[in-house]
């Protein structure tokens, strides 16, 4: 008797782990696709209260984003400045660490780069472009780093210091082009144009796609190696885990949280560069609106990894090229694209619950097979 | 004796666990009624469900042979049942009385006016003899005073049966004493008193009767008169329980850490350690008492490099390491067995194989040029899982789904294959059943053994008495005494513990 | 030197006093839930849509008080969506406030467009203007400064006394406070923790929605996109200036009020400073504030952004 009760207290702890961590694998890509179902579902809703067709607004969004080169181009540009961004976000976030000020570290990338851009004239190419996205990169980290070291040396809320500083870089942009930064001679709000040397060359002749996305494919897939290959990624992700344990090991925690946080401000700070040297070469007073939020949304979408991203990225770069055309179909506002992300949002925030279920199925799992 | 409380076929699950398994039992009026058994027995969680904080799949409570649902503390209280936790549920930031009436009906409901409740406090304080200023803020007070604060608080809800789980945990001796002499006045009033523990020697001192839960079932309930210490160790863990280990004398080595004027200053700009040295030889251990929060804490963190408010000088094998980085000191050769092992020892949603790497991640051979080398990581984790008896299938197995025991072995695993001079082992065996705490006592043996230096910190004074050769207690930050680690100083320990000065020569 | 300190008029007072009442509105709010344990970025959001919802009720209706009354069905709507997601949920407080607030910019444009349609000039609706007090109206200076504005205005001044009498003189503030610092010992004590936080979430979010009803019924009569401008931030920034005490983020609310005003005034004077930067000058100060006031740690709730894990 006293043995079977034995039985009955014991936890079968091996098999409880073998699925938890089976049912994670499954979730870890269920979730995401979730998340972005239901946030298709709410725009569908949304059209069609509109008195729009559901099928013929989606498939034009389909066609704008990838129906011909030109559109495909037109996504994979748009998705360069989200994947920088969002590396960024999903780099820290693996150290628990939510960067929410991408969005005024793309303008200041922006900004930086556009300086270098127009200011240094008659250098070769490549040590100009290299010039550019170095400067971006410091730009996005400069503005990084006033949250990200208040936050590690003195634990003032991060996240409010990174927002309010996205809506000063906003103000700081709009003086630029309207001052300092003014195209001598020109009406519009908006800089010069940067010298050809700074230019990145598109990459696939007849579109808008520039090298840009090479660039930020090769860096996604060196952040995926740094991350779970290496001692450093190692740290970041165990600092993520557990800080006290990160502590007890021997890490310096601040100095790392400022590392990283810096790391995501250069990373979207160079998506910034890019889409300027790439893309629109000029800055202008609503440069990249909303990208930094739209970041977030790739970051929590691609569940934090680099790999994840990309295919986030794309995703949300194809929506951005394509909703022009869903807009004409569905007569739509522009607007609806930030409700799509908004839900995503929410829907992918709430996900922790999903990710409790692989555990509760687990046990479930146990107890049936008992 | 008649039951007041009956708790009738109680089942509780957990995920993947049963931590009471049909339990029957029944607690009187006047009498002060332990619960025995080992960690992880269900003690805290049938009396969670007395409490009304966990709800129970199965059975029925009966309170003088009524059957009452109890569904929140809420309706607990209601029926006179206080409960005083193990770790405190108190507010540091609220004054005693604010503690005391929260979550009461005022008298001028819901205006904050004390005075009514101010006199009812004094009253309970007169009728128990506890003395405490209620103005004061808890987070003021000592630990033996917040306990009082407990007390009171479960006495002025109107508590006829009082469940103190593990109240002896964090007091001194002395403490231990009063609080014996408040809860024996009070049952001779009719009312009752659960006591939670796993000390057989407070259970033979004050209880009346001793129930004893094992594996999650009831194993049945015992007068106390007719019991030796001995005998209830027995009945508890079911069979004969020799904590004593075996130790071969070693010759004492040279010195491994030196410890030298050292005073440490806490986050507030507190002394929490105040002037305190001290060596540990190659080939000892050296015990550090003390009730918990004097300090150990903040000098394991010093000597870890983890806090930088320090003066004095630390030494290890002859070089001062006390202006080095944490990493430097790891990499000098100290082993930490921290405090918590979930806090601050892993990483639960990690493998075993990281875990497992920590703090020598950057080390040969583990990394080979930028990158981890994964295959030999995961070599080294599958040898150390059989040699330290850890029980799961693959070092990719995460330590959260891991038993305590487990866990442990892990840390200590880790802590211990690394290469070290020097073992600093926190509360190794906090929480642990039996079989666990058997096997890192003789871990810990073996390292002293092998001629390396242990400093062992411990609240648990068995296990310092049984592991130890010296031992040093601390009081408020200070060394107030070291004695030889043998039971006739067992006494003076608990003395000092207090504050008192002994063994100083 | 002169013309700066002809800045401050009886305008700028006037000014500084309106400006600042969204802001007091939502940081008292915020302190409510802040001392219950749970941060909310999303006010900003909530405020935007209490600020969309007002001018719909308004212009459905046609009585702005009904406007209020949308604005604060909102309010409870957004308020019980995010009790759901951070405390029955628990998840990540930023992250979920920022989808509510990228939610609220893109719904509240959206439904404005497909109401409204787009139209060169936005469409007023009745507002609620101000209204001078008797006899206190008429004390000089004073009177037009303090005692000439919309009942909206005095309601969220009303509010700083109300809010501080109840944290602090009632057995419900205890048990605020109580589950802000120490949630398992509130529990043991047989207080409701989860039902307190969702009703600490749904009333801080009436706070705000309440604050966008005044930017768009008291102070332009429309809606505009985005009209809430980050001072849902800024009354955030308030409480932490504030160190989570109803007095301190009021303090916090009129320092960025005067920011706004001033701001306002330098334009009004046509300094040489791109209006782009002046629109920013009170995030400038909240940003500052924010980094300088550390504070001591013992002002903020222990529990604050802290999952409640009921076993």
């Amino acid at each position: 008797m006293e043995k079977l009760d034995n039985q009955v207290t014991t936890v079968n702890y091996d098999k409880l782990d073998e699925l938890v961590r089976k049912f994670q694998k499954i979730f870890n890509i269920f979730v995401p696709i979730f998340a972005f179902l239901v946030s298709l579902i709410v725009v569908g809703i949304i059209i069609k209260i509109q008195g729009g067709s559901i099928i013929v607004a989606y498939s034009s969004l389909f066609k704008s984003a990838f129906g011909n080169l030109n559109s495909i181009g037109n996504s994979l540009s748009r998705a360069v400045p989200l994947i920088m961004a969002g590396l960024g976000i999903a780099i820290a976030a693996r150290a628990n660490i939510i960067n929410l000020g991408a969005e005024g570290q793309i303008i200041v990338g922006g900004i930086f780069a556009t300086y270098v851009g127009i200011n240094l004239q008659g250098l070769p190419p490549v040590l100009h472009i290299t010039l550019c996205l170095l400067a971006g990169f410091i730009g996005g980290a400069l503005c990084a780093f006033l949250p990200g070291h208040f936050n590690a040396k003195h634990n003032t809320n991060i996240i409010i210091t990174a927002m309010l500083l996205n809506d000063i870089t906003i103000g700081i942009l709009g003086a630029l082009v309207q001052g300092p930064m003014k195209e001598v001679g020109g009406f519009a709000p908006q800089s010069a144009q940067i010298a050809m040397s700074a230019r990145l060359p598109m990459f696939i002749p007849g579109s808008r796609v520039h090298v840009g996305i090479i660039i930020a494919l090769v860096l996604a897939v060196i952040a995926h190696f740094v991350l779970f290959k290496t001692p450093i990624g190692l740290e970041t992700r165990i600092l993520g885990g557990n800080p006290l344990v990160a502590k007890h090991s021997g890490m310096q925690v601040i100095g790392m949280q400022i590392m990283l946080v810096l790391i995501a401000g250069g990373l979207a700070g160079m998506g910034g560069a890019m889409e300027i040297m790439g893309s629109q070469f000029r800055l202008r007073e609503a440069f990249l609106m909303n990208y930094g939020y739209e970041a977030l949304a790739v970051a929590l979408l691609g569940q934090k990894s680099p790999y994840g991203v990309i295919i986030a990225g794309i995703l949300f770069g194809a929506l951005k090229a394509g909703r022009g055309g869903m807009v004409n179909a569905a007569n739509l506002p522009v607007s609806f694209s930030m409700v799509l992300s908004g839900v995503l949002i929410l829907c992918i925030s709430i996900s922790p619950i999903l990710m409790k279920i692989p555990r509760y199925l687990a046990v479930r799992n146990i107890s049936a097979n008992r | 004796m008649e039951d007041y409380i009956y708790m009738d076929d109680i089942v509780k699950r957990f995920p993947g666990v049963t931590a009471c398994n049909h339990i029957s039992i029944g607690f009187a009026k006047g009498e002060i009624h332990a619960l025995l058994g080992e960690n992880g027995a269900g003690k805290s969680t049938l009396m969670n469900m007395l409490y009304g904080l966990l709800k129970k799949d199965e059975g029925s409570i009966f309170i003088e042979g009524k059957k009452k649902e109890i569904n929140s503390p809420q309706e607990a209280i209601a029926l006179g049942i206080g409960m005083v936790h193990q770790h405190f549920m108190l507010i540091p930031k609220f004054t005693v009385i604010e503690n005391i009436v929260l979550g009461t009906k005022l008298k001028r409901e819901p205006l904050l006016d004390f005075r009514a409740a101010r006199e009812r406090i004094n009253g309970i304080l007169e009728m128990t003899g506890l003395d405490i200023n209620i103005d004061e803020k808890v987070q003021n007070l000592c630990i033996g005073d917040q306990q009082k604060v407990e007390i009171i608080k479960a006495l002025y809800k109107g508590a006829e049966v009082l469940i103190m789980d593990e109240p002896t945990a964090v007091l001194t001796p002395v403490e231990v004493d009063e609080l014996f002499i408040v809860l024996r006045n009070w049952v001779t009033e009719g009312n009752t008193v659960i006591f939670i523990t796993h000390k057989m020697r407070e259970v033979v001192e004050i209880c009346d009767r001793i129930s004893i839960l094992r594996d999650a079932t009831y194993f049945g309930t015992y007068p106390v008169e007719n019991l030796d210490e001995k005998e209830v160790a027995r009945l508890m863990v079911g069979r004969d329980v020799s904590l004593h280990i075996e130790s071969t004398p070693q010759p004492r080595g040279k010195d491994i850490l030196v410890v030298d004027k050292l005073t440490v200053k806490n986050d507030i700009g507190l002394e929490s350690v105040k002037d305190i040295s001290f060596t540990v030889a190659a080939g000892e251990i050296v015990g550090i008492a003390g009730v918990d929060g004097n300090g150990q804490l903040e000098l394991i963190e010093a000597i870890m490099g983890l806090n930088n408010k320090k003066a004095g000088r630390i030494t290890l094998n002859g070089e001062s390491i006390e202006k080095l980085s944490p990493r430097k000191i790891l990499d000098k050769g100290i082993s930490n067995i921290p405090f918590e092992r979930q806090k601050e020892g892993l990483a639960l949603e990690f493998p075993i194989s990281d875990n497992f790497i920590l703090k020598e991640e950057w080390n040969k051979p583990y990394r080979k040029g930028l990158f981890l080398d994964f295959k030999l990581i995961w070599k080294k984790a599958e040898e150390v899982m059989k040699a330290y008896n850890i029980k799961a299938r693959t070092p990719a197995t995460q330590v959260g789904n891991m038993s305590g025991g487990n866990q442990q072995k892990v840390v200590i695993a880790r802590e211990v294959e690394r290469d070290h001079k020097l073992l600093i082992a926190c509360h190794p065996t906090h929480g642990l059943d039996i079989g666990a705490i058997e096997f890192i006592h003789h871990k810990i043996m073996e390292e002293r053994n092998n001629q390396k230096g242990v400093l062992l910190v411990s609240t648990e004074l068995e296990e310092l008495l049984s592991l130890s050769d010296r031992i040093l207690v601390m009081y408020k930050g200070e060394i107030m005494g070291e004695v030889e680690a043998k039971l006739e100083n067992l006494s003076s320990i608990g003395s000092m513990m207090l504050g008192g000065c002994h063994g100083k020569a | 030197m002169e013309q700066f300190l002809s800045i401050f008029t009886e305008d700028f007072f006037y000014a500084t006093i309106r400006m600042a009442s969204p802001i007091i509105l939502a940081a008292l709010g915020e302190v409510i839930l802040e001392r219950a344990g749970i941060f909310n970025l999303g006010i900003e959001g909530v405020m935007l849509f209490g600020a969309f919802f007002a001018v719909l009720g308004s212009f459905l209706t046609g009585n702005a008080w009904m406007g209020v009354v949308f604005a604060l069905l909102i309010g409870v709507v957004l308020g019980l969506v995010y009790a759901l997601a951070v405390v029955t949920i628990r998840s990540n407080q930023a992250v979920t406030g920022t989808g509510i607030n990228i939610l609220a910019i893109g719904l509240t444009s959206l439904l404005s467009r497909m109401i409204w349609g787009v139209q060169a000039v936005p469409l007023t609706v009745k507002g609620i203007g101000p209204l001078k007090i008797p006899f206190l109206g008429d004390i000089p200076v004073i009177g037009a400064v303090v005692f000439n504005h919309s009942p909206l205005v005095y309601l969220a001044y009303i509010m700083i006394g109300v809010v501080y009498f109840i944290l602090y003189r009632t057995s419900w503030g205890l048990k605020i406070r109580s589950i802000g610092e120490q949630p398992k010992a509130a529990d043991t004590m047989g207080i409701n923790v989860i039902g307190w936080k969702y009703g600490m979430c749904v009333i801080s979010s009436m706070f705000s929605a309440v604050a966008g009803a005044i930017l768009s019924l008291s102070f332009m009569n429309l809606f505009v996109d985005n009209m809430s401008g980050g001072r849902g931030y800024m009354a955030v920034a308030s409480v932490i200036l504030g160190q989570w005490n109803p007095m301190g983020a009021a303090l916090g609310g009129l320092i960025f009020g005067a920011g706004n005003a001033i701001q306002m005034r330098l334009q009004a004077f046509g300094v040489p400073i791109p209006s782009s930067l002046l629109l920013v000058l009170p995030m400038v100060i909240a940003l500052i504030v924010v980094l300088a006031v550390r504070g001591s740690a013992s002002a903020r709730p222990s529990a604050l952004a802290k999952p409640y894990y009921k076993e």
